[in-house]
């Protein structure tokens, strides 16, 4: 492995984001910003109901629409897919795995699936002839709720599986039982976590070109470029080599972009039936029930405890929703939380139960977090609860709980490799000024004032870096969750480092240049970084999962590793010396002994290249891969603290002071780190008091804009307090992390709790997400009653 | 995100509009936009032809008008927001448009447009009522004075007819009366969940006689003549702000229930008389 001897490093540094130059300036390229001669455009004839048979489909009259060069319903596209839209993660052998083609044929399953296509010369002519498109609809009873569609004589999604439910899933140790009997206490809550929407800046859009010997381009507004490639395989039967997909600047994702979409498929079917470009812009509205969604579980968490606090057993048992069909990894969605249920706590007895449930909405999939949140939220809501039980400070009882060595096997059977969650909660703690937080909140009450105060804590854990690929075939996903990382040092030095992530704003190509420029001590202005093209990064695993630092980046590690052993021995050979005899720093080679006799791993470069001279048996050229396959997944922890003030007469609560302190390993650019721990603490304040997909009692979407879908803004929000703590991870030699999404999973809960404590002396103790002003003042009211 | 296909006409003066709005059934004038384009862009309203009147500057104004202020229908909230006649002389106006939506939605949205529009979420109609402002609206034939009581007649809709533009707003001189707009939202840029608007003479300090409007409480903005009449009669504030729900109708939706409103409307109305006396 490289190793810096003495110069100062850019990891660690907050160097200025490279990207953003485009960016702010107007110059990124995002797919609505490409178009190729001769494009036609798509319009998508979606089902405004949550359920209906379809009866017929009549295209005539748009078909006969100004500008409109064809139109397909899903009966004429059926013989064009090969394979149904793919589920990567059949989480159980007996899981129920319906099929989901791109168009609906008989059935349409939820609002927003797709029954038919129209392509015409503009974006605006193929939405005016889409309204044309004559579906005669009979509509069928349907239901958007987890539990209902649970119940016998629910309405079916899928009519031949006989049942909502998609499978059950268990992880469950020895003795759980035995051990929930010998207890002091048992606590047991229900939570239920609201349905989200992603809501990316950009929403999704692609375009395609299919070549006259079929070899398909597509521009993706994706985060999984070499996934989607081998999908549309499957889907469209064209040979993965013969596709190229470009994810070009991609307007963020949240794991809304972590899939294979009916529209991707879509559009190289059209583009080859059609012979032209085809492309499709999703609309917002659009994108409210196309895209997938998040959360959406029931559940209900049992914690067993000797009376001076121990925790001996969590138990949880969660009904998911998948929505109406599988997409890349719904069914999956709970298991990434499976293994957390314990969190930073020492918990010597697991049991963690999922039901996947069909209901006639939008599939869920990853969104920020996903699993994670749900399992935190309900973990952290239940260590306050346990608390109140106990009459223990919730702080001490956490504290009483935290898992203190490392490695740490945990019952579930994973082993957490490092962390310090006393570190990070006492820190905390002196950037808070509890003391005072709770004088106030006396006061306060005290005083009779309408305006309280409540303090809420979450101390997480999180796994992530997307994975040990044998850990990810034990738990039946079906691919690997290695990454890679290709560097090509050119003939006058400069380097190209191509990663098989890909970014979506998150700065992959800031921080890999300075991991880089660390190991082979390039200047960052002479490192490009490429990605998001299958024709240029043939080898990744792509960015979801806060993977791409702890996987990806590591990648870069070994890369610069075989670059700087292939110069070494290039040096040795025209220095004369052994190659040991040689020492790397800063770019150069030297003698150990004689420093003047020195080359730069440039002059290494340009020695490759021309081949001259070079170690008998050495090709030229100097250029390296490393495939990096985790053999853990890593850990982030740390303390969050969320101070609300809740007004008493209308509910409205609004968050004073938000405090975070996180341990992701080593910052690699702590101001990227802040940037991703401020807008992850933002997606969880979000949900606790804010954002809820609500649908009605016949599953149609009621929250299907901005204006009722509400995402808060800065407006609504203090400035943050953050800060890290630092434990390296011993697993990778980057020490890292993660960061992608600690914040969403650390917050709601925090924040859920905050609302709690301020209204406890009431007798309030729960508290349903959103905490909106109309559920706060109603939990006000009962505990009057 | 994309509106139906529609053709567009520039104004280049009311009158001009007017005649323009004659010619098509189903024209409509676009001011602002800011009510209409995303209502266009849902496809919720299909006009034929927009009639553009965004650039008659000749309706932008605030002016001393003796008795009352008046205000050009093309005012942006965000120059009444500011303007130092209103802040003095009808505080509660400039007030309330300054707390509109968020800077870009003030400096494109109107006056004209907010009234014409007859959006019984937006903050200014309930102001207007509770102020007993004129309207002035302009037809082919003239124009004819519609006292705010009168102009809001449903949801989305108003006594504006079909080949009619609102013109001016007349807004009475209150200097002397306590003020208050208190309002609810989720969100800074959100409508209003209720709101209440006060305007209050003070008789040693306590309340003599108050108007109150009502914001989001029902299919127009509304006046809670039964709070109103129970001040006049030597009511408390908390004794009258619980008669504020009395004869309104509000809805339920994302941001509150029926029942919640009501609740809301009580505290939002004691809470802005208690401020109005005290200002
Ligand atoms: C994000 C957002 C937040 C908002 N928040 C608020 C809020 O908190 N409170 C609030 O009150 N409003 C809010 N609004 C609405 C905003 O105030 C609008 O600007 C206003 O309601 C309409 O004014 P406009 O000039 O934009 O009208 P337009 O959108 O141009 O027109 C609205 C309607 O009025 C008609 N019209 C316009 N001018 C005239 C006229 N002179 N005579 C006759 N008819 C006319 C038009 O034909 C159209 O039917 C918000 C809007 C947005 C987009």
């Amino acid at each position: 492995m490289a190793v810096i001897e003495t110069r100062e490093t850019f990891v660690g540094t907050s160097v200025k984001r490279r990207e953003d130059a485009s960016f702010l300036t107007g110059r990124a390229t995002f797919i609505d910003n490409l178009t190729l001669p001769g494009t036609v455009y798509m319009a998508v004839v979606r089902c405004p109901y949550p359920h209906a048979r379809i009866a017929s489909v009549n295209l005539d009259a748009a078909r006969a629409a100004e500008g409109v060069v064809a139109a397909f319903s899903g009966a004429d596209l059926a013989e064009d897919w090969k394979g149904s839209l793919p589920c990567a993660w059949a989480v159980t052998e007996d899981i129920k795995m319906p099929p989901h083609f791109p168009l609906a044929v008989e059935e349409a399953r939820h609002q927003g699936d797709g029954v038919a296509v129209v392509i015409a010369e503009s974006r605006a002519l193929a939405k005016d002839a889409a309204e044309l498109v004559e579906v005669d609809y009979e509509a069928l009873d349907a239901t958007a709720d987890v539990e209902r569609a649970l119940e016998d004589g629910a309405p079916l999604v899928h009519a031949d599986l006989g049942t909502n439910e998609c499978y059950v899933w268990k992880l469950e140790t020895d003795g759980v039982q035995a051990a929930l009997d010998a207890a002091d206490v048992v606590v047991t809550r229900r939570y239920v976590q609201p349905r989200l929407i992603p809501n990316a800046m950009e929403p999704r859009g692609v375009l395609a070109q299919v070549g006259p010997t079929g070899e398909a381009t597509i521009w993706s507004s994706t985060q999984v470029p070499h996934i989607l490639r081998f999908a549309l395989q499957i889907v469209l039967g064209i040979p993965e080599a013969k596709i190229r997909v470009i994810a070009p600047d991609v307007g963020g994702g949240f794991g809304s972009k972590l899939d294979v979409y009916a529209e991707e498929a879509l559009v190289i079917a059209l583009a080859k039936r059609l012979g032209r470009p085809v492309k499709w812009t999703e609309e917002r509205s659009e994108n409210y029930v196309a895209t997938i969604h998040g959360r959406d579980t029931v559940h209900e968490l049992t914690f067993a405890a000797t009376k001076d606090g121990k925790i001996t057993v969590v138990k949880s048992e969660a009904k998911c929703a998948m929505g109406a069909y599988l997409q890349l990894v719904t069914p999956g969605i709970p298991l990434l939380g499976a293994w957390i249920y314990n969190g930073p706590y020492d918990i010597p007895n697991y049991s963690v139960t999922f039901t996947g449930v069909f209901t006639h909405t939008t599939p869920t999939d990853a969104y920020r977090g996903a699993g994670r949140p749900e399992a935190t939220y309900v973990l952290e809501r239940t260590m306050d609860a346990l608390a109140a039980e106990l009459g223990i400070d919730p702080i001490e009882l956490r504290r009483r709980n935290f898992i203190t060595e490392y490695p740490a096997e945990l019952a579930s059977g994973l082993t957490i490799d490092s962390g310090d969650y006393h570190a990070s909660l006492d820190r905390l703690l002196e950037l808070l000024d509890l003391d005072s937080i709770r004088s106030e909140q006396t006061a306060r009450r005290e005083g009779g004032d309408t305006k309280l105060l409540g303090v809420g804590f979450s101390t997480y854990n999180e796994m992530c870096g997307l994975a040990p690929s044998r850990i990810l075939g034990a738990i039946r996903y079906a691919v690997g969750g290695w990454d890679s990382a290709t560097i090509r040092v050119q003939p006058l030095g400069s380097v190209q480092v191509v990663t098989g992530t890909s970014p979506h704003g998150q700065g992959h190509e800031t921080s890999w240049s300075q991991i880089v420029g660390d190991q082979l001590g390039v200047a960052l202005a002479d490192i490009e970084v490429l990605h998001g093209d299958t024709a240029v990064s043939q080898l990744g695993m792509d960015t979801y999962g806060s993977r791409s630092l702890a996987v990806g980046g590591v990648a870069l590690v070994h890369a610069s590793a075989k670059i700087v052993d292939k110069a070494r021995q290039i040096v040795s050979h025209q220095l004369e010396v052994s190659a040991d005899d040689l020492e790397f720093a800063d770019g150069t080679f030297r003698v150990k002994g004689s420093p003047e006799r020195e080359m730069t791993i440039q002059a290494a470069a340009f020695q490759a290249h021309s081949a001259h001279n070079l170690p008998d048996g050495m090709e030229p050229g100097l250029e390296a891969t490393a495939t990096y396959d985790p053999p853990n997944f890593s850990w982030p922890g740390g303390a969050h603290a969320a101070v609300v003030e809740v007004d008493t007469e209308t509910g409205d609560t609004r968050l004073v002071r938000y405090v975070a302190v996180d341990d992701v390993g080593a910052a690699v650019n702590p101001m990227i780190v802040e940037g991703q721990v401020h807008g992850g603490i933002t997606q969880g304040i979000a949900a606790a008091l804010w954002e809820e997909a609500v649908y009605d009692e016949d599953a149609n979407l009621l929250t299907t804009t901005m204006t009722t879908y509400l995402v808060p803004t800065a407006a609504e929000l203090p400035s943050f307090e953050t800060d890290l703590t630092e434990t390296r991870s011993p697993t990778n030699p980057l020490g890292v992390k993660g960061v992608g999404e600690t914040g969403t999973i650390a917050s709601a809960p925090a924040v859920i709790n905050a609302v709690v404590d301020a209204l406890s002396h009431l007798g309030v103790t729960d508290m349903q997400m959103p905490a909106t002003p109309e559920r706060v003042w109603r939990a006000i009211q009962e505990v009057k009653a | 995100m994309i509106p139906a296909p529609f053709d567009y006409e520039v104004a280049e003066s009311a009158e001009h509009a007017i005649a323009l709005l004659g010619e098509r059934e189903d024209a409509k004038l676009l001011a602002g936009g800011h009510s209409l384009l995303p209502a266009m862009k849902l496809r919720l309203a299909r006009p034929s032809v927009l009639v553009d009147i965004g650039r008659l500057a000749e309706l932008s104004y605030v002016r001393d008008e003796g008795e009352y202020v008046a205000i050009g229908a093309l005012t942006r909230h965000r120059d009444v927001h500011h303007d130092p006649l209103l802040q003095e002389h009808c505080p509660v106006v400039s007030f309330a448009a300054g707390t509109i939506g968020d800077p870009q939605v003030r400096h494109r949205g109107t006056i004209g447009g907010t009234l014409a529009y007859g959006d019984p979420a937006s903050d200014l109609p309930a102001v207007m009522l509770a102020l007993d402002a004129e309207l002035v609206v302009r037809g082919q034939g003239g124009e004819r004075m519609v006292p705010a009581s009168e102009f809001f007649t449903g949801v989305f809709q108003t006594a504006i007819a079909s080949a009619e533009m609102l013109v001016e707003v007349r807004v009475p001189k209150r200097a002397a009366a306590g003020w208050s707009y208190t309002k609810m939202t989720r969100r800074a840029q959100d409508w209003a969940t209720v709101a209440v608007a006060a305007i209050v003479e003070r008789t040693n300090g306590a309340v003599g006689k108050a108007s109150i409007g009502l914001t989001n409480m029902g299919a127009t903005p509304l006046r809670a003549s039964a709070a109103e009449d129970a001040l006049a009669g030597g009511a408390t504030i908390a004794e009258a702000a619980a008669l504020i729900p009395d004869g309104t109708d509000p809805s339920t939706d994302y941001a509150a229930s029926a029942d919640f409103r009501r609740h809301l409307a009580k505290v939002l109305g004691r809470r802005a008389l208690e401020e109005a006396v005290a200002r």
